[in-house]
């Protein structure tokens, strides 16, 4: 194989798996060390880099992160990265004065933002330091978007919300509320340098059945989220049905809780495992004694003497992989309300289609994947608006992405011309048999998150449920991470093959061999290396015997021993740092230290 | 030493040998050597020989003397017993402790120090006795505990780590084992787990005394230049002499043993060793051609190693002296200890 080329950021940063499945590419292991130090501003300012939503995010967040986690391979469940977000927002010191400074002389560009959302917010977060003007358009008068309308206040309160949006408003993003953008040949007409949409993804997906515009008690799951949080609705019938298993149905059926309703069941077509609702926010709602029903499909609204009393279904019977389904029979279920929570879709009637924006055939606007770019120059699309409904952490890298690419546009700078990351690398041995970070590896079992009961919880639609991890809980939390940005590196002259790195390796990651094609390689290893989306690092011929040192990197619980035990320096443990440009923050390449 | 123990975190797919148990349960506690040392390898070619033989932890003896390679029982078999005794004495305590319950198996880790200057005669009288145990002399050369001296295996003309050159002949344990009627005698290297792990195994099934020489170069003190016991020279002079396989008991293979004209040797409890590879004339059971070829090539300055010599024929010490088939422990009292009558008259047959 060829050997490894570690001064490519993407190697090492694909070994800290938690950072790279993590779209905005967060630096989860040096906040989880900042928040064991009790540096709690600290971790949350790092994050705030990447994520800008740190106390949100920390709620709320989808955490690609930790079903990547590599703990989560080793004893089955990964460190609670998200939880520990919140820890770090919510232990934090003032940040203000760390918060960039923005100039008061403008550079004269005006952009326009569509939509107080994240990705919007993000835009304008990353433009506002810059010297640009700055007006973000909502058509409510609060802003957040879908964090506002889409996520119930009991997990995510209001003060958290607002506070990290004033972050960013409150750099003198010129806000005008209440202004629904109506036609964008008209904005165009008002002569911004660039414009971004951030519209969302606002409209929820009809279900055409018999019955369903015959009464007012069936709800659009979404736009019902949302007149709760505007406080239009307050009350729900005892019988609820909720329709469709993704997390927007998980809100709805537990705001149902909130708002009176008694025998709350969630209409599941297929079985267990096929659901797409994240397994944490299924296991909340079942706390709360939410029914799952599975293998249901709905048939027709039932009315009589035009009220809604229940709804038919047909129950079904699945083959195996769930794709082909046979029906049972047919049964009727009680209902004095119905939400329909099978997902949402992009919707841009406001978007004339002759100015020069393309959309294909699903009446999506064609957005290129790297400038954010749709075809008319100048304007940029993010978060759910540009391919459907992700989630807050995409809404944020678009708005980074796109950030870059405005002002890239504003400058003159073709916005194709995308920035480098660099990476630095840097050894952490402190002394003999010491290191920077704490390299043991602690057994404890992920922390569970305490929760308000269940009778306390329910009095109000805004107590918020999670109560966060204890000090204790955080200190046992922080330990389960395993440092994998602190990078076995090797260097083979320096190597006398004595072994003592392959013997004194937990997880027989390490392997000297003889060289060959990756494929015969992964078979002769210390340990079979199964997990192909994992690489096998391979050092240049060893000086003794021309041999390679190869590492999966699988299972490497970075424990450092092999560093240790190493007489020569050959292995080294070095922070891997990932360094992210941001829009008028290039990375300066040539300062990169690279061990 | 390391910073913190072995973490408990094992790889998922770990394998589990046939009393169930994984590699990782045959390990001991965190190696305190220098880094880099050859003992260290050892200890996990020893790991994993107990391991794959599936031997019983508790039923293993593990003993030493004094030096860097008498530590290295510590670190492997926890649940081994366990003797650490004075300088050059562990083969005395070997021999009392097999006496005594001859069901252990019994692992003497000992190096050139301890075997080849202070308990050379225990040594050579335990190889007489053909005492069951596996004698594993970590030979780097120099004494490592004090700094580097030369030891009793140094060769002539190997530098010392400040340039100087040793002019005393060495011993070198395996023409000293030919000479004195070892049973079983093999050379390895600690750099080279495929070879050493096979003879090791070999080791504890052959039922005698098996000397295992396996050079282990001393990383902070005879590793440079000028040094014959280095990582680099061994490897530079190495001459793999034998290739084994250990077939254990009951294994298929035994069959096709004998052919292409490899030499093959049943052991006492019926597993095999295959000799895959023997250079021509050489027979591992011919005492004297092996002595010739050994005289041969280390005279060119080569590193013979592999296992070099095994005679299956020879009785052990329970077996010469006529001694009871069991355990000490489980005789019963009244005959081990048959009291003052049974005594005297035992004695009465010497007046």
């Amino acid at each position: 194989m060829k050997p490894t080329d570690v001064h490519n950021p993407n190697y090492y940063h694909k070994v800290v798996d938690c950072q790279w499945a993590c779209p905005a590419h967060t630096n989860v292991p040096e906040y989880i060390r900042l928040i064991a130090q009790g540096r709690y501003t600290d971790a949350y300012m790092l994050n705030r880099e990447s994520n800008v939503f740190p106390a949100i995010l920390g709620r709320t967040c989808d955490r690609p992160c930790e079903p990547a986690c590599r703990r989560g391979r080793l004893d089955g469940k990964p460190v609670a990265i998200c939880r520990l977000k919140r820890v770090a927002a919510d232990l934090r010191d003032d940040i203000s004065d760390r918060l960039p400074k923005i100039p008061s002389k403008k550079n004269g560009k005006r952009v326009a933002l569509i939509g107080a959302g994240p990705a919007s917010l993000t835009v304008a977060n990353d433009l506002m330091p810059l010297g640009y003007e700055v007006v973000m358009f909502e058509k409510y008068d609060k802003p957040g978007g879908l964090m506002r309308t889409n996520i119930p206040a009991f997990r995510l309160p209001e003060a958290v919300l607002m506070d990290e949006i004033n972050q960013i408003l409150n750099m003198g993003v010129d806000i005008r509320y209440n202004t629904p953008i109506e036609s964008m040949k008209a904005l165009l007409a008002e002569n911004f340098d660039a414009i971004f949409v951030g519209t969302g993804a606002p409209r929820g997906k009809e279900l055409e059945l018999p019955g369903r515009h015959d009464t007012n008690r069936i709800h659009i799951g979404i736009d019902w989220l949302e007149s709760i949080a505007f406080g239009h609705t307050d009350s729900v019938g005892e019988k609820v049905l909720i329709i469709g298993v993704g997390n927007t149905s998980m809100d709805c059926c537990r705001s149902s809780c909130r708002l009176g309703g008694k025998d709350i069941k969630v209409m599941a077509r297929r079985p267990r495992g096929f659901f797409k609702a994240s397994p944490w926010e299924l296991e909340d709602a079942e706390e709360e004694n939410v029914e799952i029903l599975v293998n249901h499909a709905p048939l027709r609204f039932v009315i009589e003497n035009g009220k809604l009393i229940g709804m038919d279904f047909e129950r079904l019977e699945w083959d195996k992989g769930a794709k082909k389904s046979t029906t049972i029979d047919t049964i009727f279920l009680p209902a004095d309300d119905v939400i329909l929570a099978i997902g949402q879709e992009n919707s841009f009637p406001w978007i004339e289609r002759d100015i020069g924006i393309e959309f294909d055939k699903w009446d999506m606007p064609t957005v290129d994947e790297k400038t954010m770019q749709c075809t008319r120059e100048g304007i940029f699309f993010g978060g759910d608006a540009a391919w459907g409904p992700k989630n807050i952490i995409w809404a944020a890298e678009h708005g980074h992405q796109a950030a870059i690419s405005i002002h890239n546009y504003c400058q003159g700078v073709p916005v194709t011309e995308r920035l480098p990351q660099g990476t630095n690398l840097i050894s952490q041995k402190m002394g003999l048999s010491e290191w920077s970070y704490h390299n043991d590896y602690n057994p404890a079992a992920r922390q569970k998150m305490r929760h308000v009961d269940l009778v306390e919880r329910f009095k109000r639609m805004n107590i918020e449920v999670e109560l966060g991890f204890s000090a204790e809980q955080t200190a046992r939390e922080v330990q389960r991470c395993l440092n994998c940005d602190i990078e076995t590196d090797f260097t083979a002259a320096r190597c006398i093959e004595c072994d003592a790195c392959i013997d004194v390796c937990p997880v027989q990651c390490l392997t000297i061999a003889r060289d060959g094609e990756e494929d015969d390689l992964r078979k002769r290893l210390s340990a079979p290396a199964i997990n192909l989306t994992q690489d096998l690092y391979v050092s240049a011929p060893l000086p003794q015997t021309a041999r390679i040192m190869a590492k999966d990197e699988d299972l490497c619980v970075h424990c450092g021993l092999c560093a240790e035990r190493c007489p020569t320096a050959a292995w080294d443990m070095q922070k891997f740092e990932l360094l992210i440009p941001y829009a008028g923050r290039p990375v300066n390449i040539e300062s990169c230290v690279l061990a | 030493m390391p910073s913190i123990a072995k973490p408990i975190a094992t790889h998922p797919s770990l394998q589990r040998n046939e009393l169930g148990l994984t590699i990782r349960d045959y390990e001991g506690a965190m190696s305190t050597l220098c880094a880099g040392c050859g003992h260290d390898s050892i200890t996990a070619a020893i790991v994993r020989a107990f391991w794959e033989l599936s031997t019983q932890p508790h039923m293993i003896a593990k003993l030493s003397g004094i030096g860097c390679s008498s530590k290295t029982p510590a670190y492997f078999v926890n649940g081994a017993h366990g003797f650490n005794s004075a300088h050059g004495r562990m083969p005395p305590i070997a021999t009392g402790a097999n006496a005594a319950n001859r069901e252990l198996t019994y692992i003497g880790v000992s190096g050139d120090g301890d075997s080849l200057s202070i308990g050379l005669g225990h040594m050579c009288h335990a190889i007489r006795r053909n005492l069951r145990m596996v004698y594993i002399i970590e030979n780097n050369g120099v004494y490592g505990l004090t700094k580097g001296q030369f030891s009793a295996s140094a060769d002539v003309g190997s530098k010392s780590k400040k340039g100087e050159a040793n002019r005393m002949a060495p011993i070198d344990p395996v023409m000293l084992g030919l000479s004195i009627g070892a049973t079983f005698i093999a050379r390895s290297f600690s750099g080279d787990k495929e070879q050493l792990v096979p003879i090791l195994k070999a080791a504890v099934a052959h039922r005698g005394f098996a000397l295992v020489d396996v050079i282990s170069p001393c990383v902070t003190f005879n590793d440079h230049e000028g040094s014959t016991k280095s990582y680099l020279y061994t490897r530079q002079h190495e001459l793999k002499a034998t290739e084994t396989d250990f077939v254990a008991p009951a294994s298929e293979i035994l069959a096709h043993i004998g052919q292409n004209g490899a030499v093959s040797v049943t052991m006492h409890d019926g597993s095999v060793l295959r000799f895959k590879g023997v250079p021509e004339n050489y027979d591992p059971t011919d005492r004297s051609k092996v002595q010739t070829y050994l005289e041969e090539h280390q005279g060119k300055g080569e590193v013979v190693t592999g296992l070099l010599f095994v005679d299956e024929t020879m009785p052990d010490l329970h077996e010469m002296n006529e001694t009871v088939d069991v355990a000490l422990t489980k005789v019963p009292y009244e005959k081990l200890c048959p009291g003052v009558e049974a005594l005297d008259r035992f004695q009465e047959d010497f007046r």
